[in-house]
């Protein structure tokens, strides 16, 4: 474990793991200590941001949490229930993934709705969350040309990651699928429907 | 109101932007030279974070339909206020245009027009007004952000900006404030978080010759052209947080130090981070100027 300053406002705690990203994210949300505007959880690492903070106690705080954090009963708290999200499986990539994959369509459909996935953490666009747990049947490389628009709500993978395109983007990841619920809204708060730690899951439906 | 006859190359409403988003995957965003902003509404008696204009290279043209209180920071532009017949003092005939300071407030009468000349050094020129812009608030802010596309899009010729309330804000006690400059070409840098991702002696060719701003720089970063830098670990850097003032290093090894629209997360590695005060001044920095790196 440690502890890597980045400037003179935030420190870089290397975690080495997305569970343990995750249980720091929840401890420091928890008990917000003085002046963190920003915890930035990552697959191996949580960025702190306290502009103006005595990053010399903040970094104590922060060994403090690691030490104690991995004792604390994770499951004390109820956990929230997973969130169920209906997919239209009609992808334009869907076929080629099954092929790519060695599965049938429908092979494909069950695998990506037989799993519980975890919001990793999110990055790429406002709301884009990278779900991990992914079936590793399904892991194939991303389009050799992105595409230019892919629309809100596209269901997609690539390599060990699925995501929902929470609004029309460019994009290189293949398209299983869309729903219509919508995973991204700057009215509500917190505007992402997937924040980190999340659970998640799809749901074959017809047509919406 | 501010009606706006002409942008300039590139402008957008700025604020302080959306801290506390980072982790949703949405940029801080925010004035690029963030203490240019803060003064310019300090000196017109608003709430430092109040919305203001952000100029790329000014060249703009406003006019007021209301009398308003103006103060104009940054890279300093020549400007002229035009007034409207019949409010000139007697010194100016009227509509005849009349120089106007950088760094102190200014009354534009109703009908009145600013305009902003061309900078001869720095890039951003901020205009505050009294009440602060009263354009539509996402997520918190009224920044417009180059990256997600969250807030308004560029001012265009003809995009009107509403102006808010002055009822309730401090007297105006300031005559004017000596121009925080720009400072000479030097980025102070703090090493790290991942220095040792690179060869020993990166920071040293970081920090010894000078290194040019490329054409292709903009909100979202300043990009380097200069001395490569060359990394010790080829393998991939899982994905993390990014600040403002991250120096990151690409697999050209050409160095980009991110600003204000920067995405949240990476996975290049980060070699040193500029200081607050040299992340304002990479701000200003405007393609073809050479600077350095110092270690602070």
């Amino acid at each position: 474990m440690r502890i890597r300053r980045a400037g003179e406002w935030s420190l870089l705690v290397e975690t080495g793991s997305l569970e343990i990203s995750h249980r720091l994210d929840t401890l420091l949300r928890a008990d917000r200590p003085a002046g963190v505007v920003e915890i930035v959880p990552g697959p191996a690492t949580v960025l702190v941001t306290a502009p103006g903070a005595d990053l010399t106690r903040l970094r104590d705080r922060l060994l403090h949490l690691l030490e104690t954090g991995s004792t604390i009963d994770a499951g004390s708290a109820v956990p929230a229930p997973p969130v169920t999200i209906p997919v239209v499986y009609d992808g334009a990539d869907l076929d080629e993934v099954a092929a790519l994959s060695g599965l049938s369509p429908g092979e494909v459909v069950e695998r990506h709705t037989g799993r519980e996935l975890v919001v990793g953490w999110l990055g790429f666009a406002p709301g884009f969350a990278y779900l991990t747990g992914l079936d590793p049947a399904l892991r194939v490389p991303r389009l050799a040309t992105p595409r230019t628009s892919v629309p809100a709500g596209s269901v997609a993978v690539a390599g060990p990651y699925s995501a929902v395109y929470p609004s029309a983007s460019p994009g290189g990841w293949r398209l299983l699928g869309r729903s219509t619920t919508a995973v991204w809204d700057v009215t509500a708060e917190p505007p992402a429907l997937l924040t980190p730690g999340t659970r998640v899951r799809f749901l074959a439906v017809g047509e919406p | 109101m501010i009606e706006v006859i002409a942008p300039g190359p590139y402008a957008t409403v700025q604020d302080l932007g959306r801290p506390g988003y980072a982790h949703l995957g949405v940029p801080r965003s925010g004035a690029a030279d963030e203490p240019s902003l803060r003064l310019a509404n300090r000196l017109i008696g608003n709430p430092e974070g109040a919305a203001g204009i952000e100029l790329t290279f000014g060249g703009a043209r406003l006019r007021f339909t209301t009398g308003t209180w103006v103060a104009v920071t940054g890279a300093a532009c020549p400007l002229e206020l035009l007034r409207p017949r019949g409010t000139a003092p007697d010194d100016a005939a009227p509509g005849e245009p009349v120089p106007q300071g950088m760094c102190a407030p200014f009354w534009v009468p109703a009908g009145g027009e600013l305009r902003t000349g061309t900078p001869e050094t720095g890039l951003r020129t901020y205009i505050a007004v009294r009440g602060g812009l009263d354009t539509p608030v996402t997520m918190g802010s009224r920044s417009a952000d180059s990256l997600s596309g969250l807030g308004p899009p560029p001012l265009r010729t003809g995009t009107v900006l509403p102006i808010g309330p002055t009822s309730g804000l401090p007297p105006i006690i300031v005559d004017a404030a000596p121009s925080p400059g720009l400072g000479a070409g030097v980025l102070l840098v703090l090493p790290g978080p991942r220095e040792d991702w690179f060869v020993p002696g990166a920071l040293t060719t970081l920090c010894a010759e000078p290194y040019e701003v490329g054409q292709d720089s903009n909100r979202v970063g300043v990009r380097m052209r200069g001395a490569r830098l060359k990394r010790a670990l080829d393998e991939e850097l899982p994905s993390e947080g990014m600040v403002a003032g991250a120096v990151q290093v690409p697999p050209s090894g050409q160095p980009i130090v991110f600003l204000a629209d920067h995405p949240p997360t990476g996975g290049y590695p980060v070699i040193a981070v500029l200081t607050p005060a040299s992340l304002a001044r990479a701000a200003q920095l405007r393609p073809g100027d050479r600077v350095r790196f110092r270690r602070g």
